[in-house]
C-alpha cells in the first residue's frame, strides 16, 4: 500500500486510489466539478488541480492515481492560480442568472466561484448560448448554463443503465443532450438534477417556487416503495417543496427513484382534511365526534366475525399494531395487510424479507429473478443489481415478464413451470446457482399474488435449499416487496388469526353479507365496489377508491406528516418524521385509531407515541432496533407443495408512476404516465384519448 | 469684586439684553423654517423612503423573483412567491412588503440584482389604517410608475459612488 504526504499529513491508501480520494479521507477538500465517488472518472473539468513534488505542471487530482512517497500540495499559490485559470474559462461561458436559478444557493459553481473567482470578467465577446433541451416532465433543463462536467452522461449510462445522453460536437460547440430529441426514460433520471453541479438540471415540478435557503430540511424514510430509502423532505412553511435522497450505503447509497422524489405534489392534492359520513348516499361533512358515533352505532352489538379491517400499502406499524389491538378487542380475527392477496407466510420471517439485504446483492455472483421487474419495483435496488452485473462474473436469469431491466439476463420462461424444473434440478441454470459461492433469488409480488403463489413460494424454498441459496453468512433468498407497509405488518402480525379471513375472503364475505364492516387503514388497491352492501369505514390521507366507497371517513396523515415507523423489504425498521402537520382536521392515524377506540368503549391502553412504541417493541423486537437489519433464521419450511399453474408471471407494478394515493393524486406522475407511456404490462389502445 | 460685577449685571438686564440681541440678530436673517407641507427640504439621491418596485423602459417589471431582499431584510417585511409565468419566466406572484415591520435600512435595494426594489424620495404616504400599509405588488409596481423619472435620476446620480 502506498504512502504518501498531503498537505504534510502522511496517509496510507490502496494502491489505486486517487489523490483526490486520498485526500478526501484525510479530510482534505479539494474542489471538483466532474468527479463523484459513483461516478467513472473524466477528469474534464480540472478544477481538482493540485501540485505534485517532482511534476513539471499541476495535476488533475481526480485522475492521478497515488504513488509511493508522492508529496502533494493542495493549496500553493501555484494551485491557487491554477484553479482561478480553470475557474475563469468556466465563467467566460457560464450566464450569470443566479438570481433566477433554481441551483442558487446551493450551487457548486457559486460556491467555488466565492473562492477561485475574480468579481469581474476580462472577456468582452458574447457568451455562447445553447438551445435547451427537452428531457421529459421531470427534469428541467437550461443547456447555456451547462459546464460540460459528464456527470450525468456517466450516471445514466452507468448507473441507470439507459445510455441516453452523450455530449455532441468538440470543443466551444460540445452541447450535452440526447441522441435523438425524446424524454430520459429513466426511473432514477432525479438523480440527474443532484448530480448536476450547476443550474443546467434542475427539478422541473418545482420550477421557480422555492429557494435553497427557506427550505426546513427533515430528515425521513420513503414509503412509496418497499425499499425504504433515505431521503430528506424540504418544507417550506406547511407545504413539501421536494424530496432529496441521503447517503445511506446500506439502502439506496446516494439515488431515489423518480415516484418518492416527484410524487410530492400529490400529498397537496386530493387530501381527505376532515371526517365525512354517508348521509342519504352522500358523503357529508362532519365532526370527529359524529364519525366516531357513525361507526360505533354500526359495530354496537355486532360479533366479532362480522367485522374486517385490511391496510394498506403505506400504513404505518404504530397504526396497524393499533388496529390490530382493537380488533382483538373487538374480537375479530379477520385482518389483513396484503392487499394485493400475496401469498407470503407470516409464521416464517425469512420467508418474506429481502434476506441477502440491498447492499448484500453487490457480493452475489448469480441470480435469479421470478416475476419481478425490480426496475419498476425498486429503481434503486435495480441499479445496484446493475452496479454488480457491470463488475462482471455474474449470471441473471429471470422467470416472468420479458422486458429491458438495464443488464442483461438470461431469460429462461413467462410462467413459473421451469421454475420446478430449475427446482427439481432439471434446468441447467440450476447447476449456474449450486456452482455460485453466493447464489441469490429474487421473487417478485407479482408471482406470489396468485392462487399459486403459495405453490411458487414453496418452490422458490425448495430451490433454495436444494441449490445452496442459504449457507452460512449468506442467505439468498430474497422476497421483493412493492408496498412500504407490507414487512412491517407481517412483523407485527396484521394477518388473519385463527379461523380469520384474508384480503379475498374478507371481500368475498363482504360481499356475500357475512361482513358487515370493514376497517380500510389506507386500503385503495383492494376491489373495494365489490365489498357489497357492507359498513366500510376508509381511514387514509387520500380521497382515491377506497374514501369514494366508503360510508365513513377518518382523515389521516401521509408519511411525510407523521413520525411513523415503516419496515423496509430487508426487515429494516425505520421511522418517518413529521415534516410537517397533516391538512385540516387531519391526524396520525394511531391517535385516530385511539380515540376510536373509546368511543367503542374498547380503550386501547396507550395513549402517546412512546407507549405505541413499547407496545411495537413487545409485539416484535424488530421494531426497537431502528435503522438495523434484524436478520431472520431460515427456520422452518414455507409455502405449499404444488404444481405452480403456467400463467405468465407479470410484474405486480403496471404503472411505474401510479402505484399509492399519494402518486395516483400527483400531476406530475399524471405528465409522467402520459409521457412514458405507464403500463408496463400492456400498450396504449390507440383511443386512450 | 466679582459679586459686584455679578450684581450690576443682574440690576442692568445684561443677559436678557444680550439674549434679545441674539433675537434681533436673527430678525435679519432669512429663516430656515420652511412652510410645510407647500414648502419642502432638499433630499439626498441616497434618502430611503417609501419603496417602489420599477419596471423596464419597456414596460416589463423587473422583479424576478430571486428572494434576496427577502432574504437579506434584517426585520423580514418582505414576503415572496415566485412562479413560472405563462412564458416561462420567474415571476413573483405575490410580492408583499409590511411597511409597519420595514426598518427602511436600503439592504433590499442593496440585495437587488436587477435594480427592481428601490427606496424612493416619497416619505409622505402616511394612512389612516394599520392595513394600508401592508403592501402588495401593484401597490408597489403602482409607486414605481409613479415615481419612475425621480427614481432613475436618484440611481444615476448615486452611480459615480458605487
Amino acid at each position: 500500500m502506498p504512502k504518501l504526504t498531503i498537505d504534510g499529513r502522511e496517509i496510507e491508501v490502496e494502491a489505486g486510489t486517487t489523490i483526490i480520494q486520498a485526500a478526501d479521507q484525510l479530510g482534505i477538500e479539494i474542489p471538483r466539478f466532474c468527479y463523484h465517488e459513483r461516478l467513472a472518472i473524466a477528469g474534464n473539468c480540472r478544477m481538482c488541480l493540485v501540485e505534485v513534488e517532482k511534476m513539471p505542471k499541476p495535476v488533475a487530482s481526480c485522475a492521478q492515481p497515488v504513488g509511493e512517497g508522492m508529496v502533494v500540495k493542495t493549496n500553493t499559490a501555484v494551485v491557487r492560480k491554477a484553479r482561478q485559470g480553470v475557474m475563469e474559462f468556466l465563467l467566460i461561458n457560464h450566464p450569470l442568472d443566479c438570481p433566477i436559478c433554481d441551483q442558487g444557493g446551493e450551487c457548486d459553481l457559486q460556491d467555488q466561484a466565492m473562492a477561485y473567482g475574480s468579481d469581474r470578467g476580462r472577456c468582452q465577446e458574447g457568451k455562447r448560448a445553447v438551445p435547451d433541451k427537452d428531457y421529459g416532465p421531470l427534469v428541467q433543463t437550461m443547456m447555456t448554463r451547462c459546464i460540460q462536467c459528464t456527470r450525468c452522461i456517466r450516471f445514466i449510462s452507468e448507473v441507470a443503465g439507459t445510455p441516453v445522453l452523450g455530449g455532441l460536437g468538440r470543443g466551444e460547440h460540445l452541447e450535452i443532450g440526447r441522441y435523438v430529441n425524446a424524454a430520459v426514460s429513466s426511473e432514477l433520471s432525479g438523480n440527474l438534477i443532484d448530480l448536476c453541479p450547476v443550474g443546467a438540471l434542475t427539478n422541473k415540478p418545482a420550477s421557480y417556487t422555492y429557494r435553497a435557503w427557506e427550505l426546513k430540511k427533515t430528515e425521513s424514510i420513503d414509503a412509496m416503495d418497499g425499499l425504504g430509502a433515505s431521503i430528506r423532505v424540504d418544507t417550506r412553511g406547511n407545504e413539501v417543496i421536494r424530496v432529496l435522497p441521503r447517503v445511506n450505503e446500506d439502502v439506496n447509497e446516494e439515488w431515489l427513484s423518480d415516484r418518492s422524489r416527484f410524487a410530492v405534489d400529490g400529498l397537496k392534492r386530493q387530501r381527505l382534511d376532515r371526517p365525512y359520513v354517508r348521509k342519504d348516499g352522500k358523503l357529508q361533512p362532519a365532526s370527529w365526534a359524529e364519525a366516531f358515533a357513525a361507526i360505533a352505532a354500526r359495530i354496537k352489538g355486532l360479533d366479532g366475525s362480522k367485522i374486517a379491517a385490511i391496510a394498506g400499502d403505506q400504513a404505518d406499524a404504530e397504526a396497524m399494531v393499533a388496529l390490530k389491538d382493537l380488533m382483538a378487542l373487538l374480537g375479530s380475527p379477520n385482518l389483513d395487510c396484503r392487499q394485493d392477496g400475496a401469498k407470503l407466510d407470516p409464521a416464517v420471517r425469512a420467508s418474506y424479507l429481502f434476506n441477502s439485504t440491498a447492499a448484500g446483492i453487490e457480493e452475489a455472483d448469480a441470480l435469479l429473478l421470478i416475476g419481478t421487474n425490480p426496475r419498476k419495483e425498486s429503481p434503486v435496488l435495480n441499479a445496484r443489481i446493475r452496479k454488480r452485473w457491470s463488475k462482471g462474473g455474474f449470471k441473471v436469469a429471470r422467470i416472468g415478464h420479458k422486458s429491458d431491466l438495464t443488464y442483461k439476463y438470461e431469460h429462461l420462461g413467462a410462467s413459473a413451470t421451469v421454475l420446478k424444473d430449475i427446482a427439481d434440478g432439471k434446468h441447467p441454470f440450476f447447476e449456474v446457482l449450486k456452482a455460485a459461492a453466493k447464489p441469490a433469488l429474487i421473487i417478485g409480488q407479482g408471482a406470489l399474488a396468485a392462487d399459486d403463489g403459495a405453490a411458487i413460494l414453496g418452490l422458490a424454498r425448495k430451490l433454495a435449499d436444494a441449490a445452496g441459496l442459504v449457507k452460512d453468512g449468506w442467505n439468498g433468498f430474497n422476497v421483493l416487496h412493492t408496498a412500504a407497509a407490507r414487512v412491517g405488518g407481517l412483523d407485527l402480525g396484521f394477518v388473519p388469526g385463527t379461523g380469520g379471513r384474508d384480503t379475498a375472503a374478507i371481500v368475498d364475505g363482504a360481499a356475500k353479507g357475512d361482513i358487515s364492516v370493514v376497517f380500510l387503514l389506507g386500503a385503495d388497491e383492494i376491489d373495494v365496489k365489490g365489498l357489497g352492501s357492507a359498513f366500510v369505514v376508509y381511514q387514509g390521507s387520500h380521497g382515491d377508491a377506497g374514501a369514494h366507497r366508503a360510508d365513513v371517513v377518518l382523515p389521516g396523515a401521509a408519511y411525510t406528516e407523521k413520525n411513523a415507523t415503516y419496515v423496509n423489504t430487508e426487515g429494516r425498521a425505520q421511522q418517518t418524521k413529521l415534516a410537517v402537520f397533516p391538512p385540516g382536521e387531519a391526524k396520525e392515524d394511531w391517535r385516530i385509531i385511539r380515540a376510536l377506540s373509546e368511543t367503542l368503549g374498547k380503550l386501547l391502553p396507550y395513549d402517546s407515541l412512546k407507549a405505541v412504541r413499547e407496545r411495537l417493541t413487545k409485539v416484535s423486537p424488530v421494531f426497537a432496533a431502528i435503522g438495523e437489519v434484524t436478520a431472520a433464521p431460515w427456520g422452518a419450511a414455507f409455502g405449499t407443495d404444488g404444481t405452480p399453474s403456467d400463467r405468465s408471471l407479470v410484474s405486480g407494478i403496471d404503472n411505474f408512476y401510479m402505484t399509492d394515493p399519494i402518486s395516483r393524486a400527483s400531476k406530475t406522475m399524471a405528465e409522467c404516465t402520459a409521457a412514458f407511456g405507464g403500463g408496463c404490462n400492456h400498450k396504449k389502445t390507440g383511443t386512450h384519448g | 469684586m466679582s459679586f459686584i460685577d455679578r450684581t450690576a449685571r443682574a440690576f442692568f438686564l445684561y443677559e436678557l439684553f444680550q439674549g434679545l440681541a441674539v433675537t434681533l440678530r436673527y430678525f435679519f436673517k432669512p429663516p430656515v423654517t420652511i412652510n410645510y407641507p407647500y414648502e419642502k427640504g432638499v433630499l439626498s439621491p441616497r434618502f430611503r423612503g417609501e419603496h417602489a418596485l420599477r419596471r423596464y423602459a419597456n414596460g416589463e417589471e423587473r422583479c424576478i423573483a430571486c428572494k434576496l431582499c427577502e432574504a437579506v431584510c434584517p426585520a423580514q417585511a418582505i414576503t415572496i412567491e415566485p412562479e413560472p409565468r405563462a412564458d416561462g419566466s420567474r415571476r413573483a406572484r405575490r410580492y408583499d412588503l409590511d411597511m409597519t415591520k420595514c426598518i427602511f435600512c436600503g439592504f433590499c435595494q442593496e440585495a437587488c440584482p436587477v435594480d427592481a426594489i428601490v427606496e424612493g424620495p416619497n416619505f409622505e404616504y402616511a394612512t389612516e389604517t394599520r392595513a394600508e400599509l401592508m403592501y402588495n405588488k401593484s401597490k408597489l409596481l403602482a409607486n414605481g410608475d409613479r415615481w419612475e423619472v425621480e427614481l432613475a435620476y436618484r440611481i444615476a446620480a448615486d452611480a459615480p459612488y458605487r
